[in-house]
């Protein structure tokens, strides 16, 4: 397998996930892409750890393994910044009765 | 063995610690304090001054180094005191005439409110103490030193009553003309520091400015004397700068007697005489020097004339005495010059006492046409001021005879033109004088019912300096008698002569003949000017003695009592053009351009902040938005624009 097909995925995820950001004014799918960006680095990091890192250097056996760390590290993060984003929206449908972000422009104020 | 003149840093000192006293104390001490402390510093100063006269007089001359001023690269300008001929001289006259005008004050000044009274007598001691450091510095810089706080002292004294709004800009102008001349005197110090890397006058290795002139240019030489005399003709009021002086009038009667005609403008005649060998050397400045000096004898003498403030008479009389003295420092006559200051120094100071004992029985009237027939009221006042006029007339044997004769008699040398318009200024000084005394102490009283009244000689604190001074100027003149007179050398010039050696022998060099006048045209000389004086007084009697009412003047009187419209002619073309400009600048340089770019600057955040607040929309899509893009611009510029 190429590894460059992994990076063609990684990208249109990412960029999946900007437009999303971008274009959508619901909140829960901007976390949804916001994930998806999320995972599409994670998926770089790992493609690269098994494929580039583990390639080079074929004796050793846990070559790149820090690569994979990193990605725990990452969905640790993200679980815990969705758990305080999904507070966020459950408290904005509460005030609002909406999800829709544009009715959040109070932060000119 | 010089011990004496080691003492010499306490005459400036006493006066010092009697301005810290009274300037700071005032509001707390008593008058009668305030005027012993004054009086008292002034009178010790002197006492050290006569033991240092007393020495000098042995042959004992020093420099007294009293500390490092200003040391830097190769220049080196030491705190130091000159005490010679010279500068004793000078410091007989300031302490001395400077204490009997102190003890004067103290009567005169005595209706001032005791913190007002304090004030003045701390500014007259800053006064002294200024002029003393003029006199006694032993290089350009101390004099300078002296002659910007003089200057200062002056301007505080003129605008004394500060409430009248005409007597503080007649203060102002009196520093302002001031300082146009001392800008002249500071170019000529940085030109000698640039040329001979030194100011100090002379020392004993042979490194002084007088030392060393011979390394100067002909330019040099002549372009500092005439910056030197630009400065001398700013505080001694010669022409152009002169018109300050009747102005200063302004001030306490006894400030016009110390400052504005006994010492502080007699300080550019000094200036001169101290740097006497570099004048010799220009003989082009010295004709400037004399040819400026004999003008403004004449100018101020006819203006004077028909003048009828009894103070400003006086300092028109001032104003024409000093141009003679630059006269004598013209055409040579140093030591002349140097009489005149000091008989000068008595006889004026004397004038405007009696002025302002004159003043003070008039309450505060200072028009002499409503004064008349004072001769039988103040009799000391009277006898005193006569004695004043006779000597400034130049009736022998008063001092004034023989100063300003000596004068004469060196300008006859020089060129007869210079004596025969030097005597006609002699005369219309005899008669501008007796006109004064006459009006004012003979005929009717012309002032009011209730002046009449209160007529009355003034205190003894008055009469006596008035007693003094007119003895000293009675016998002042003896300290110069002429050698014609058969009754030994002249005492004066032989004691100033080691000042003057150089000069001296640098003349002998250019002329070998002894060119003295002989002994027959001296005396001609002489009978010529008291001739003149005798009818200018005649003339004075006749016109004043029998119709003393003062017509108002008319014709060529009027231009004048104007003062040939000088004022009005500077005004014309300095000061009208000045304000023109400033306006000019104001309503439009300032307004169009300067403010322009001020506010534009501010315009210009202004607009550009409103713009870019738009950016803020609160839309967190707009700022993911752009922070996508600028993510992507460095993005770009990472990777695509790096070499």
């Amino acid at each position: 397998m190429l590894i460059e097909r992994y990076i063609y995925l990684a990208i249109a995820l990412f960029c999946i996930g900007i437009v999303g950001v971008l274009a959508r004014r619901n909140a829960i799918i901007i976390f949804m892409c916001i994930e998806l960006m999320l995972n599409a680095v994670n998926l770089l990091l790992v493609a690269f750890s098994k494929m580039h890192l583990a390639a080079a250097l074929p004796g050793k056996a846990n070559a790149g393994i820090d690569g994979q760390l990193f990605v725990f590290f990452i969905m640790v993060v993200a679980a815990a910044e969705v758990s305080v984003g999904l507070a966020i929206i459950v408290m904005m449908y509460r005030n609002t009765h909406s999800v829709d972000v544009n009715f959040l422009n109070r932060l000119k104020h | 063995m010089n011990n004496v003149l080691q003492l010499v840093w306490l005459v400036p000192f006493f006066p010092l610690v009697g301005f810290l006293i009274n300037g700071l104390l005032r509001k707390q001490l008593p008058k009668s304090l305030i005027s012993i402390i004054g009086s008292g510093m002034v009178l010790a100063s002197f006492i050290v001054s006569v033991l240092l006269f007393m020495e000098v007089k042995n042959g004992n001359t020093q420099v007294v180094n009293l500390f490092d001023f200003i040391n830097s690269g190769t220049l080196s300008i030491p705190f130091a005191f000159q005490i010679d001929q010279l500068s004793s001289l000078f410091l007989l006259i300031i302490t001395g005439v400077g204490f009997l005008i102190h003890l004067y004050s103290a009567a005169y000044m005595h209706e001032e409110r005791s913190e007002h009274f304090g004030r003045y007598f701390c500014y007259l001691n800053l006064f002294v103490f200024s002029m003393l450091l003029l006199v006694l510095g032993a290089n350009y810089v101390i004099m300078f030193i002296g002659w910007e706080g003089v200057g200062l002292c002056s301007y505080l004294l003129i605008g004394y009553w500060f409430k009248n709004t005409e007597y503080n800009n007649a203060a102002k102008k009196a520093f302002i003309m001031n300082r146009i001349g001392d800008l002249g005197f500071l170019i000529a110090i940085f030109w000698l520091i640039a040329k001979l890397g030194t100011v100090t006058y002379t020392t004993p290795e042979g490194s002084g400015v007088f030392d060393l002139y011979n390394k100067l240019t002909r330019t040099d030489i002549i372009g500092i004397t005439l910056l030197l005399f630009v400065g001398a003709t700013g505080k001694s009021a010669q022409i152009p700068l002169y018109t300050w002086l009747p102005d200063a009038m302004a001030g306490p009667t006894p400030v016009s007697a110390l400052i504005h005609a006994a010492t502080m403008v007699t300080a550019g005649i000094y200036m001169i005489a101290r740097s006497n060998i570099l004048y010799t050397m220009a003989p082009e400045t010295q004709s400037v020097v004399a040819a400026i000096g004999l003008a403004t004898a004449l100018f101020a003498a006819t203006i004077a004339i028909k003048q009828n403030d009894i103070k400003k008479v006086l300092a028109y009389s001032t104003v024409s005495q000093l141009g003679y003295m630059f006269l004598g420092l013209g055409v040579g006559a140093y030591t002349g010059a140097v009489f005149h200051v000091m008989t000068h120094a008595f006889f004026k100071a004397l004038l405007f006492l009696g002025a302002g004992s004159v003043i003070h029985a008039m309450h505060h009237e200072q028009d002499i046409r409503k004064m008349g027939g004072l001769a039988k009221h103040l009799k000391i006042t009277h006898a005193t001021f006569l004695i004043g006029c006779i000597a400034i007339a130049g009736i022998p044997p008063f001092s004034g005879f023989f100063s300003k004769d000596e004068i004469l008699a060196a300008a006859y040398e020089k060129d007869h033109l210079y004596y025969y318009l030097g005597v006609a200024g002699a005369m219309i000084t005899a008669f501008y004088m007796f006109r004064l005394y006459f009006t004012t102490f003979w005929g009717s009283f012309r002032g009011t019912e209730e002046q009449k009244h209160h007529l009355h000689e003034s205190p003894a604190a008055m009469t006596i300096p008035l007693i003094v001074l007119a003895i000293l100027s009675m016998i002042g003149g003896f300290v110069g008698l002429p050698e014609v007179f058969n009754m030994g050398e002249h005492k004066l010039e032989h004691f100033l002569a080691p000042i003057f050696e150089a000069s001296t022998k640098a003349k002998e060099l250019v002329h070998p003949e002894v060119a003295t006048l002989d002994h027959g045209t001296e005396i001609m000389l002489m009978s010529i000017s008291v001739g003149v004086a005798v009818i200018a007084i005649l003339i004075a009697w006749a016109r004043y003695i029998k119709k003393p009412e003062l017509n108002e003047p008319a014709g060529f009187g009027k231009v004048l009592a104007d003062k040939w419209y000088i004022d009005e002619l500077y005004n014309f073309i300095i000061v009208k053009p000045l304000n023109g400009l400033a306006k000019f600048m104001n309503s439009f340089v300032e307004k169009r351009f300067i403010d322009w770019l001020v506010n534009g600057v501010g315009r210009t955040v202004n607009y550009t902040s409103r713009q870019v607040r738009l950016v803020q929309s609160g839309l967190v899509g707009n700022y993911v938005l752009l922070m996508v893009l600028g993510m992507l611009a460095l993005f770009v510029v990472k990777f695509f624009l790096k070499k």
